[in-house]
């Protein structure tokens, strides 16, 4: 049986004490325990910041590339190797900045990736700017006056690139997170997991206490229905005094991405065995030039 | 004379003229004839001047050249441009109801004005068919048997796009033949014969490095289009399902390299093509798989820059670009093939070398190989000759008998870890693009850094037992040594052949393997040259300048071309003079 031990890595964390990520990374380490996934056929893929790191602290495949680019990289993973589970990590800035065009297309293209977004409305690893998720007038280094851009609604876009499962979690509740990233896992295509994380050292606002007060269950909505869009769109846009956490938008009527690729019909191209080409069938590619 | 010519057929974009190029020079190639063909074609779908130039003949010649013999005009502006190029009886045919200009025509010229249009009509044929009508005067003119025309015209419309179609430009093509014949082959001094030749094939650059890839078994090639890269993805595309490659046209080039490395991080082979301008967008990720030692080629088919540059045209102006490209120092490996047979070898190399030594592979090409279609020996693609070597790659049971955890980025003697595909329980590991230790973990210790340099870029030095050196063409001694690399070995060659006719002893020293540079090999074919000239489409001497720098080599006399047009061997010659 796998256990939460099974992904335990001797590297010791250096986040800060208190930090959200490490609700999200028991979380994850639950989850996978859960599902009975062994570390070897999971691979974590991450951008650069702060909640990047979380593949350096996990006994798995992991795989920590470029800031923004951890979505193109997972993709390259999952399209040879679609028997692997792909996980990605990402921060705001690398995922919602950095990182945004990618995700409208993994969306689109619903590609078998569970994308979960350390959300902590700040930049944590090049200490305390403004990020795409900010308030607007957040005070930082860069925008001593208050930030004038507006913050971006990730779910809202996930929603419009065609996403096919969009939640929100807060990392604080540990079991409600693992429980939402065993049904992302589990899904068909694409996944977004915005989780709300405090920043313990460099914003002051988006506290534990200020989500504990303002999170509450979707499925509290007395019309809850996660499998229409328009109500997830609706919902999606609800931020404020209240933040509703947990699955907005889940459908598994459209295919993922790499059920549809013709050369994958044949099980994971990774794990074909390379060999020359056999004589009849390089005689017929030269004979296209005859 | 027989035998020995160029066609040129000019026209607007939109009129067939590189579609009907091709299928001319294939029908020349299965007549038994040696070709070599350029397109020449501007940034645009409709309108311009384009023109597609086939040099034909019944012996050994290395590129195109700048006589032509006749010329095929479909509009005006075709008519104004290549009238300057006719040697002395060679023709120009177009349609008078063009009303050309002829007060600036050169001597000898000769004016085969045709009812081309009026041809097409009679025939039942469609304005779509003047560059078929304009093929079938070629023909008439030259004395080449219809049949082979035929032939072409049967496999490109007949089974594409019903038969009708076939048909009609069957017929055109027959109308025109014999009316060119009638009137005025025997004024047409340049004739074409079928030669008994052993079959050929007429192919480019990016197709021979395409099918390379395929032979290496290459399991992955993500890419964004862009000229004149874009038929690499494309004609994998085109053969993924039967050969199991998984192909992806991506959002942008970042996303293509960063694909093709997370499928090389995940054990498979994995590539991406593009031009300079796409290249520039991959440069951090370059570095990402330098630094996480992960397998990835990169096909570079380079166009003249900078920026969007002349983007149908052909450079060779990002050699220094490539070497240096990304922050930081990390092992990379950069093959520039030159011909057809290397085009072939570097594309399926380029895969051995990226995972024997773990780091990014840039093959190096250009829009002039990439594109002029030439006839070769079918064993220019030596399938046989392919090698299949995946480098310190662990084989599950070497993993079953591992004690300890798996250190991916331990230290050797030659730089090289052994690695692991994902998915055996003791294969797993993380790797980053931060510094990191040798199982992979983030670290900062300076004695790691340190160590963890010099294994990598150890890779680099091990690499040089795997470096083709250059290659010598013609004599030992010679009264003059060129230097070229990448498709400058066309041009070059055909010069040797034109200096031999007039008595001038020349040989070639051309680099296709280039970093790791092979110093002393270079150095050594140099040592006591009369006078060496370098030959590159830049402006600054790239190759002459790294010649320098590694081997303290000074290359005084450049010939250089930066104007976007291949070099010629008549550029070359006038180059000699002009020094």
């Amino acid at each position: 049986m796998v256990t939460v031990k099974d992904y335990q890595s001797p590297v010791t964390p250096t986040w800060c004490p208190g930090c959200g990520n490490f609700g999200i990374h028991q979380a994850v380490k639950t989850a996978l325990a859960e599902l009975g996934l062994e570390p070897h056929q999971v691979m974590l893929v991450s951008g650069i910041g702060q909640s990047s790191k979380l593949p350096d602290y996990t006994h798995a495949n992991g795989f920590m590339t470029l800031h923004g680019r951890a979505i193109p990289c997972a993709t390259g993973v999952k399209l040879v190797r679609p028997d692997l589970k792909v996980i990605v990590h990402s921060g705001d800035g690398d995922g919602y900045g950095e990182g945004m065009g990618h995700m409208v297309h993994a969306a689109r293209r619903n590609i078998g990736i569970v994308h979960i977004a350390h959300n902590n409305q700040i930049y944590g690893l090049t200490k305390g700017q403004y990020s795409p998720t900010s308030a607007q007038g957040t005070r930082s280094s860069t925008s001593p006056e208050g930030a004038i851009d507006r913050p971006v609604n990730p779910l809202l876009i996930a929603l419009a690139a065609g996403a096919t499962f969009v939640a929100r979690a807060f990392s604080k509740n540990v079991r409600e997170l693992a429980d939402i990233i065993k049904a992302a896992v589990q899904h068909r295509g694409y996944a977004l997991i915005d989780v709300l994380q405090p920043c313990v050292t460099f914003n002051r606002v988006n506290t534990y206490e200020w989500y504990g007060e303002r999170v509450y269950p979707v499925s509290q909505e007395p019309d809850y229905n996660p499998s229409d869009l328009n109500w997830a769109l609706r919902t999606a846009q609800i931020w404020g005094d209240r933040i509703p956490v947990g699955i907005l938008y889940q459908t598994e009527d459209v295919p993922a991405y790499e059920e549809q690729v013709p050369a994958l019909k044949a099980g994971p191209v990774g794990l074909r065995p390379i060999r020359p080409i056999p004589a009849d069938k390089a005689q017929a590619l030269k004979a296209a030039y005859m | 004379m027989k035998n020995d010519m160029t066609f040129v057929l000019g026209g607007e974009a939109g009129q067939g003229v590189e579609s009907t190029g091709a299928g001319f020079a294939l029908a020349l190639a299965r007549a038994g004839l040696r070709v070599f063909a350029v397109p020449d074609y501007r940034s645009r779908i409709r309108g311009g001047h384009n023109f597609f130039q086939i040099r034909a003949g019944d012996y050994e010649f290395f590129s195109h050249d700048e006589r032509v013999h006749l010329a095929l005009a479909l509009t005006r502006e075709a008519v104004d441009f290549h009238v300057r190029q006719l040697v002395p009886g060679g023709a120009i045919v177009y349609d008078p109801a063009l009303k050309v200009d002829k007060s600036g025509w050169p001597d000898g010229v000769q004016d085969f004005a045709m009812p081309v249009a009026d041809l097409v009509q009679q025939a039942g044929g469609s304005k779509l068919m003047l560059n078929t009508a304009m093929v079938g005067i070629a023909a008439g003119l030259t004395g080449l048997d219809l049949r082979f025309v035929e032939g072409v015209i049967e496999d490109n419309f007949g089974r594409k796009r019903g038969e009708s179609l076939a048909e009609a430009n069957l017929k055109v093509a027959r109308a025109a033949y014999d009316y060119a014949r009638a009137h005025f082959a025997e004024r047409f001094p340049f004739k074409l014969e079928p030669v008994d030749a052993p079959k050929r094939l007429l192919i480019s650059g990016n197709p021979a490095m395409s099918l390379g890839a395929l032979a290496a078994g290459c399991q992955f090639v993500a890419g964004y289009p862009m000229t004149p890269g874009s038929p690499i993805l494309e004609m994998i595309s085109a053969k993924a399902a039967e050969f199991g490659v998984v192909t992806k046209h991506t959002e942008d080039e970042i996303a293509a390299i960063c694909m093709a490395i997370g499928a090389g991080r995940a054990g498979a082979r994995a590539a991406t093509a593009t031009s300079g301008g796409g290249f520039s967008l991959m440069v951090e990720a370059l570095g990402l798989a330098g630094m996480t030692e992960v397998p990835v080629v990169i096909f570079e088919v380079q166009r003249p820059g900078p920026s969007t540059g002349l983007p149908t045209r052909t450079e060779q102006s990002d050699l220094m670009f490539v070497l240096h490209a990304s922050q930081g120092e990390f092992p990379r490996i950069v093959l520039a093939p030159g011909t057809i047979e290397e085009a072939f070898r570097d594309g399926w190399r380029a895969f051995n070398l990226a995972e024997k030594y773990q780091c990014p592979v840039i093959v190096l090409s250009d829009h002039f190989l990439a594109t002029s279609l030439q006839t070769v020996p079918p064993e220019a693609l030596d399938f046989d000759g392919v090698v299949i070597d995946r480098g310190a790659m662990l084989t599950p049971e070497q993993l079953d008998a591992m004690e300890g955890e798996y250190k991916r980025f331990a230290f050797t003697d030659s730089g090289i870890s052994p690695w692991a595909p994902p998915g055996h329980p003791k294969g797993v590991y993380r790797s980053a693009s931060d510094e990191h230790d040798e199982y992979g973990s983030i670290e900062e210790n300076a004695t790691n850094r340190r160590r963890m340099m010099e294994k990598r870029m150890r890779k680099l030095e091990t690499a040089r037992a795997d470096m083709l050196p250059p290659r010598l063409y013609g004599p030992e001694r010679a009264a003059i040594t060129f230097v070229s690399w990448g498709s400058g070995y066309y041009p070059v060659r055909e010069a040797m052949r034109l200096l031999a006719q007039q008595g001038v002893s020349a040989n070639f020293l051309h680099i296709t393997d280039i970093w790791p540079f092979p110093a002393q090999a270079v150095a050594e074919a140099l040592r006591g040259a009369k006078r060496i000239v370098a030959v590159e489409s830049n402006y600054t001497g790239q190759m002459a300048g790294l010649i320098r720098r590694e081997t303290g080599i000074h290359i005084e006399e450049r010939i250089l071309r930066y104007d976007g047009r291949p070099i010629s061997p008549e550029y070359i010659l006038r180059g000699l003079e002009e020094a």
